[in-house]
């Protein structure tokens, strides 16, 4: 259970001492839950995952309630707004001309923070953006009790993996948006970019509550049910003693305006404003693609953003800052620009559109991949089509997870239809699906381990040859019966699952009979059959044209 | 701070590679007007309307006066139950003066109460900058008669006044209106309703950490 005190002094009525915890934590001591074992990058590949998420069913119900709730309601919103498809254009040209001017607009913004009186520091990847925080942290919370961070809700810093560098440094950084808190507490990853613990019910919840919260900070009430209004008025007082006694605020930003040097962030609960407020020292993980041009850009995408997210007309809090103001909260206030592999996106002309992608979820909410199997199967703290583009860019094609993510898709379009910032999701995973292939071809070593993965392009290879002279392909058809007509016969109009390796193709899909005859057959002796369906057919719609 | 200049030229320097194939100086292409009224047929019926579909308490004051406006704040609060409330600095003395008068503890934050004296506090009251009718949004932009941020937060209940002609049609509008207080640094809060949380099961929970409870004000004629 719990055991040494770090903190000396607390009195018995006081708040409580932050408390070395082993409970459910790997047999470790702990200041906060410890997540899953092991990296999100050694996940492994998706059909796999996939296949161990959907022998979860309380998950799957639990996805199915919400995900077509929230479609609907996002329907609803989206179909208010008689302009949508315009602002969806703008937000699309708005996004682009950052992406694609990136360095100019970067330059402009840190200018702007500076100006307003905000550090601006820069980070190649997720281990110089954690040095960066903690060092700022520690230096900060050096004559402090509690050495401990609250967090506003931010994909930027679960990316970087900032919690666990800070824990590494022994200091608790405490998640305060309900869900991350919910997942937090339950030792559990995100599985959804803006309600993280939607793969959990109101009884899975209560029950997390009950179990961990005492460990940390203070106890769930001893009869708390699982209505959803008490499960939250038990993280309002759990987390309210957090925020009373906060020095230091960790966030990321909807948006960073380069022209005023504003930050922005939007959330619900409130929980967002009480860290933006109430510390003393404010620090912001920014990746370096959340630029907006102008304060006023911020009219489409405060349109575009709450409605595709949460479906509401507006999500209930906005903040927006620019830099620390006399008298009202923090006024040691820092942004991180975080690179991370976001260049690696940038160069790619066709994929850089994902840099576009204000982080609002409606493609995961539409994904009917993403709705059967979860969050989690992307082993990534993007999911759903955005993180099945965005991963493997980020990140590259070495780990076997990232090399099956393009293909977590039925390419069905639903998420191109639903991006607020028209990102062609359907077709980068095309693209991505393509870079995969390639970078397969070229790496021996993948090459040698991925033989059934290989399958494919080789028979496509010999098939584009077949296909490309008039005469092979005469020939490779032989007479008037096709091969699967005579070896097959006619049990069955489709193909069940085949053997290794045709299993890696049938697996997944119905292949549809192979008919008795060619059509070239067919074409030709068409006129020996009076009574062929197709020639009754022809004439009939001569008859009707006159 | 040579290493974060490093970092800098790194991070630029790879953007600006990446970028090799984009021409510097391409035209924009975004077709977007700024700052366009949204059609309607009463803005302000709108609002009323917005904002009470978000859970919130709505009253339409005709009569704009500061003693319509005083007599409605003591309404409002003794139909919350609420029996102390902060006040920012700049508050309209006649409002402040309504209050107290009603036998409901003004507490004056001058000079600037401690978070753990604004946790033990019922209610604030105070004014606003904006309301988007079309989105059913108070924006605060934490003036004098708003008070600084935490004002608005702390305590449970926030009952606000918004006057008529502070009211625009929708989020470009108001975007417009917002123009001044960012110039001028000062933070920006846009509130849609009272704190609410859809984490558990997609299902909307009035109350998490923000004011629970949240009473409008609409005070005027346009």
């Amino acid at each position: 259970m719990t055991d040494t005190q770090t903190t000396p002094d607390a009195s018995p009525t006081g708040p409580r001492p932050l408390k070395l915890v082993t409970q459910n934590n790997h047999g470790r001591a702990r200041l906060t839950p410890a997540p899953p074992e092991g990296e999100l990058i050694d996940s492994p590949p998706f059909p796999e995952a996939a296949r161990r998420e959907l022998g979860l069913p309380v998950q799957r119900t639990n996805l199915r309630h919400a995900m077509t709730a929230i479609r609907t309601k996002r329907a609803d919103v989206v179909a208010e707004l008689d302009n949508w498809e315009d602002l969806r254009a703008a937000g699309a040209a708005i996004k682009d001309d950052v992406v694609r001017h990136l360095d100019r607009y970067l330059v402009q913004l840190e200018e702007s923070l500076t100006r307003a009186g905000t550090v601006v520091h820069w980070a190649r990847d997720a281990a110089e953006a954690n040095r960066i925080v903690v060092d700022l942290v520690k230096e900060r919370l050096v004559d402090e009790p509690y050495q401990e961070v609250v967090k506003v809700k931010s994909m930027a810093t679960q990316e970087i993996e900032l919690n666990e560098a800070l824990e590494d440094a022994g200091v608790a950084a405490w998640e305060t948006d309900l869900a991350e808190l919910i997942a937090q507490l339950g030792h559990d990853r995100p599985s959804h970019i803006l309600v993280p613990a939607i793969h959990r019910n109101r009884g899975e919840v209560r029950e997390i509550f009950t179990t961990e919260m005492g460990n940390y900070g203070k106890p769930a009430p001893a009869d708390l049910d699982s209505q959803p209004v008490n499960l939250a008025n038990a993280s309002r007082e759990h987390l309210r003693e957090k925020f009373m006694r906060a020095h230091v605020a960790i966030s990321g930003a909807n948006f960073a305006v380069a022209d005023s040097g504003t930050l922005c962030v939007v959330e619900s609960e409130g929980n967002g404003r009480m860290c933006l407020t109430l510390a003393d020292t404010l620090i912001s993980v920014v990746g370096i693609e959340k630029v907006v041009p102008t304060f006023a850009d911020l009219e489409v995408f405060l349109q575009l953003l709450p409605r595709s997210s949460t479906a509401e007309r507006m999500n209930p809090y906005t903040s927006l800052w620019t830099g620390p103001t006399d008298g009202d909260g923090p006024q040691d206030m820092h942004v991180v620009l975080v690179d991370n592999g976001r260049t690696n996106v940038l160069a790619d002309p066709v994929g850089r559109d994902a840099l576009r992608c204000i982080r609002c979820s409606a493609c995961l909410n539409v994904c009917p991949v993403y709705e059967k199997v979860g969050g989690h199967a992307y082993g990534s703290v993007y999911p759903g089509p955005i993180g099945a583009v965005l991963t493997p860019q980020l990140r590259g094609t070495a780990s076997s997870v990232d090399r099956s993510l393009p293909f977590a898709s039925s390419l069905c379009g639903a998420c191109n239809e639903v991006c607020p910032v028209k990102i062609p999701l359907a077709e980068l995973l095309v693209h991505m699906r393509h870079k995969v292939v390639e970078s397969k071809k070229a790496d021996p070593l993948v090459s040698a381990k991925g033989l059934g993965l290989h399958a494919e392009p080789a028979l496509m290879k010999s098939a584009s040859w077949l296909f490309s002279d008039g005469r092979r392909w005469s020939a490779a058809l032989g007479a008037e019966a096709t091969v699967g007509g005579k070896v097959l016969g006619r049990v069955t109009d489709h193909f069940g699952p085949l053997p290794w390796p045709l299993s890696k193709w049938t697996n997944a899909r119905d292949v549809p009979m192979v008919p008795d005859e060619t059509f070239r057959h067919w074409f030709e002796h068409r006129g020996d059959r009076p009574d062929a369906k197709g020639r009754e057919h022809l004439a009939s719609e001569e008859g009707d044209a006159r | 701070m040579s290493e974060n200049s490093s970092a800098r030229d790194a991070v630029l320097g790879r953007i600006r590679e990446a970028l090799a194939d984009v021409p510097a100086d391409e035209p924009k292409t975004s077709q977007w007007t700024y700052g366009r009224p949204t059609a309607m047929p009463d803005v302000l019926d709108r609002f009323v309307e917005r904002v009470a579909d978000y859970e919130a308490t709505v009253v339409r004051l005709h009569d704009g006066s500061d003693d319509a406006i005083g007599r409605a704040l003591v309404e409002g609060l003794a139909t919350i139950g609420v029996h102390d409330v902060v006040v920012p600095p700049g508050l309209p003395q006649p409002w402040r003066q309504a209050i107290a008068d009603a036998g409901v503890e003004v507490v004056d934050d001058d000079p600037p109460l401690s978070r753990e004296r604004l946790n033990a506090i019922g209610g604030v009251v105070t004014a606003a900058r904006v309301g988007a009718a079309e989105s059913g949004t108070i924006m605060l932009d934490h003036a004098a008669d708003q008070g600084r941020r935490a004002l608005t937060l702390v305590p449970d209940v926030h009952v606000c006044v918004v006057r008529a002609d502070q009211v625009v049609s929708d989020v470009p509008e108001a975007v417009e209106r917002l123009q001044d207080s960012v110039a001028q640094r000062r933070p920006i809060t846009w509130v849609s309703g009272p704190s609410a949380t859809s984490d558990i099961e997609l299902k909307r929970v009035e109350g998490v950490h923000g004011p629970r409870t949240l009473y409008v004000i609409v005070a005027g004629r346009p």
